[in-house]
């Protein structure tokens, strides 16, 4: 996020798109929702009738998989009604000419017949998002999780510099992130291009000082991401995975491919708290202890790390995956003497400018830090690009509309979107095995419209099994205005439904994130 | 700027603030059932009732504002003897049960009481007889035991937004429900908890902690929740080798102590049977179960078999961040960069 989460409260305007808040963030829906009642306009994009569309000014029920063009038009019209922040434009941004151009045929009637949005409400959303003096846009995998994902960013990115909505307080770009350290872990480098605080590896200067202070040799050479890993690993060139607390068996696109890739696997690792799917396929499973039970930091989606307390000790043999990782590190050789997880801290604000000002003592007495924090005194960063952006100037970029990889035909007739439930939480490890709430919603319900469901004949509650051209799944109805007819959705939480045997594995090629919110379906009701 | 004396004291408060809020600025208790700074003021419980020099009665503390010159009392007697009868009414209808309530040393009823000196109503007559209801996975709701402050009818409409309670009937029938009296599960209920931490008396009891320890034995533990990336501040109450409540810390700038169903009531998975106990070895087709030894050993030569870019990993977007930073300084170390987490997922 470029804002903080207390600011979204005092916004003049927000723009949620892609992004089912109260369901996938709900202490931020509470926020949305209360800016709302404090006058804030609140514009809603989404396939579905989430509960913030029944709070929006405006609500844009706009078709899977066309954000861009849903996206260019708000940018068309703010153009066209001189609505654009001539000053900012010209100050802090460059290649505006050439994003202009490209967004000329977005008209409000040309995307009306992209996205199904009518016109008129496209014109009031940009009037109402560009015209307020402070003004938001809340997005998450609605945006990014498509074969254009990286576009819709960039689009996403133009409508806020086209209207000088970023760099100041309640006013920016605000990915919610998914998961409780997805940014830390994106922070520390668990990414194939960059060390920590986003130093790339092939850069001379940011390996040789990682090679200096690790004392290592090091290779210049990017590495794959989650989806090229698997195709990698099919092609026979990575042939022994070390999975740390993730289930890709049941998180990623096309699960029967991720099956072969992990079956290929010479040799299988997963540290995980519970036998996951991921791990009921390993060679070795090693015990890990979860988050009660052991210390560290975590960073929130607004960049604030804080402090992480043992409450518990872990179970059985269990141990905190630092401890493993330096274990293992010593019988492979490498010297680690890290005796708590501060001292890893403190090599880890050595070696990252951003995180170069936070330590465990600010932690404990300032209550959390927001990066980048560059040295002891920075306060911290509630809100990013103020007065200038990371590059320098706020680059345009042309962005065109393009259909999704696979759009619904005679025999796959349904679009399928997928996403979370407020009760459950990514793959089911940890909410499956939460008493309450598994009692209390036990099982994949996959959302249908009334129109869809009357003319297959299904009722609420009824089982039906839902194919895709990559495999086909069993799981009850639910009859719903939330979903308009042409589209059904379900969750990826359970493993008796693995929505995931569904989707596509097409990928964005610049982010090569895979296209988990378009895939073409059918829909047949069955027995149980 | 607005000058006022509470006490003796002279305090200078912004306009709008109310006498409540200057003297919590001065230090100075006054007692409150119905009181939420997050929430709309109601002035329902009285119990923050304070004597203002020249007022024809006593005031609501908590939405009266502060006016120029004000000169307030907060402990006379005839503030005490108002609290006094206040507590003498709400204990007419309250089973005092304390010796098994799972609110005692945290209920603010049994506080009041003791603070004033009220151990039995001097008024009898007719008692609430509602069955308690358990019917729920999450809390029980004993409405026998309700004050009716509305703090979690408030918390329910201008905080969630679910609008699931609201108040049924009048007078002594008063009772906070669900649409047609039916149980929550059965209405726009997300239970998110707040209303369960809102509640100043024992109406509503989380089941996870019941029978489980008293409040003065536990102990609380601050951290961050494990689940979305909003990164809420939870306390964690802990007894022995347990976690028995959990509540969100009002003190976190990030919640505030607001609190989603998975935060609240979804962190039971860490005493689950099915927790990894120990390291386990495919042998002959079969997981077994191992010592930390034989099984990083065979890790470690796995490892050292496959050469730099043969080898990946995926790390994680659950575990911590100096975990994730030894996770890749290890692969990198190893001579591959074939490393991602779920960020894509």
């Amino acid at each position: 996020m470029t804002n903080s989460i207390g600011e979204i409260e005092n916004a003049q305007a927000l723009f949620v798109i892609g992004s089912n808040t109260t369901e996938t963030h709900p202490v931020i829906g509470y926020r949305v929702k209360m800016a709302q009642k404090k006058g804030a306009s609140l514009i809603v994009a989404d396939p579905r009738r989430i509960e913030l569309a029944e709070y929006a000014d405006v609500f844009l029920q706009l078709r899977p998989g066309t954000n861009e063009a849903l996206l260019n038009g708000m940018i068309n019209v703010i153009i066209q009604e001189g609505l654009a922040d001539e000053g900012f434009i010209r100050e802090r941004t460059e290649g505006y000419e050439e994003m202009a151009a490209a967004v000329l045929k977005y008209t409000p009637e040309y995307v009306e017949g992209i996205t199904g949005v009518a016109a008129e409400d496209l014109r009031q959303a940009a009037r109402l998002y560009a015209g307020a003096d402070s003004a938001a846009i809340l997005y998450t995998m609605g945006i990014t999780q498509h074969t254009k994902g990286t576009d819709s960013v960039l689009a996403v990115a133009n409508l806020a510099m086209v209207s000088g909505n970023i760099g100041k307080p309640c006013s920016g770009v605000n990915p919610l992130r998914g998961q409780n350290n997805v940014q830390g872990a994106c922070d520390m480098g668990a990414l194939p291009v960059v060390f920590t605080g986003y130093q790339r590896v092939d850069n001379e200067d940011a390996l040789s000082k990682f090679k200096k202070a690790w004392g290592v040799k090091l290779n210049s050479q990017p590495g794959l991401t989650v989806t090229e890993i698997f195709d990698s690993i099919l092609q026979g060139k990575i042939k022994a995975l070390y999975v740390m607390g993730e289930n890709p068996a049941l998180s990623d696109a096309n699960l029967h491919h991720v099956m072969e890739a992990l079956e290929k696997l010479d040799f299988l690792v997963v540290q995980d708290i519970f036998l996951t799917e991921t791990a009921a396929l390993a060679d070795v499973v090693l015990p890990a202890a979860a988050f009660a039970e052991k210390q560290g930091t975590f960073t929130n989606t607004e960049r604030r790390v804080q402090m992480v307390r043992q409450a518990v000790n872990p179970p059985g043999e269990a141990k905190p995956d630092w401890l493993i990782l330096q274990e293992l590190a010593y019988k492979l050789g490498i010297e680690w003497h890290y005796e708590t997880p501060e001292d890893i801290f403190q090599e880890i604000a050595l070696l990252t400018p951003s995180y170069a000002g936070i330590s465990y003592q600010r932690l404990e007495e300032e209550g959390g830090l927001q990066w980048p924090c560059t040295d002891g005194e920075h306060p911290g960063t509630p809100y990013l690009h103020q007065g200038k952006f990371s590059r320098g100037k706020g680059l345009f970029t042309p962005v065109e509309y393009r259909p999704p990889a696979e759009e619904p035909d005679e025999e796959y007739p349904l679009v399928l979107t997928t996403g979370r439930n407020l009760f459950h939480y990514h793959t089911g490890t940890m909410t499956r095995r939460s008493n309450g709430i598994n009692a209390f919603k036990p099982e994949e319900m996959v959302q249908i419209s009334i129109d869809d469901a009357a003319r297959l004949g299904i009722n609420e509650g009824d089982m039906v099994e839902i194919t895709s051209r990559r495999g086909h799944v069993k799981a009850r109805a639910a009859v719903t205005e939330k979903v308009p007819p042409g589209i059904i959705f379900m969750t990826f939480h359970f493993h008796e439904a693995a929505a995931n045997l569904l989707t596509n594995n097409e990928v964005d090629p610049v982010a090569k994130i895979p296209e988990l919110k378009v895939c073409a379906v059918k829909v047949e009701k069955t027995e149980p | 700027m607005i000058s006022l004396t509470i006490n003796g004291q002279r305090v200078e408060v912004e306009p709008e603030t109310t006498i409540l809020q200057a003297a919590e600025k001065l230090g100075i208790f006054i007692p409150t059932f119905c009181y939420d700074p997050e929430l709309t003021l109601v002035g329902a419980c009285r119990m923050c009732v304070v004597e203002v020099e020249k007022a024809r009665a006593l005031v609501a503390s908590c939405c009266t504002p502060v006016g120029e010159g004000m000169v307030v009392h907060t402990d006379t007697e005839r503030v005490h003897a108002a609290r006094k009868a206040n507590l003498n009414l709400l204990l007419a209808n309250h089973p005092l049960d304390c010796l098994t309530c799972e609110k005692t040393g945290n209920c603010r009823l049994q506080d009041y009481c003791y603070l004033y000196g009220v151990s039995e109503s001097e008024y009898s007559g007719d008692r609430k007889n509602y069955e308690p209801d358990a019917t729920n996975p999450f809390f029980v709701r004993n409405m026998n035991k309700c004050i009716l402050c509305g703090l979690c009818v408030r918390k329910c409409h201008e905080i969630n937004g679910a609008g699931a309670i609201e108040f049924m009937n009048r007078g002594f029938d008063s009772k906070v429900t669900a649409a047609f009296d039916d149980p929550l599960e059965n209405s726009s209920c997300v239970f998110c908890g707040m209303c369960v931490d809102a509640c100043p008396v024992g109406a509503l009891t989380p089941k996870q902690g019941l029978r489980k320890g008293r409040p003065w034995e536990l102990t609380a533990v601050k951290t961050v929740c494990p689940y979305c990336g909003t990164g809420c501040g939870l306390e964690l109450y802990v007894k022995g080798n347990e976690i028995v409540g959990i509540k969100g810390d009002a003190l976190s700038p990030v919640n505030r102590g607001l609190t989603c169903v998975k935060g609240h009531f979804g962190i039971d998975f860490l005493q689950s049977p099915e927790r990894l106990t120990r390291p386990l070895i495919r042998k002959n087709g079969e997981l077994v179960e191992s010592s930390w030894e034989e099984a990083l050993e065979l890790v470690a030569g796995k490892l050292k078999e496959v050469k730099g870019t043969e080898l990946a990993g995926l790390s994680s977007a659950r575990a911590t961040n100096e975990e994730n930073y030894l996770f890749q300084k290890l692969l990198r170390s190893l001579g591959t960069n074939n490393i991602d987490h779920c960020a894509r997922l």
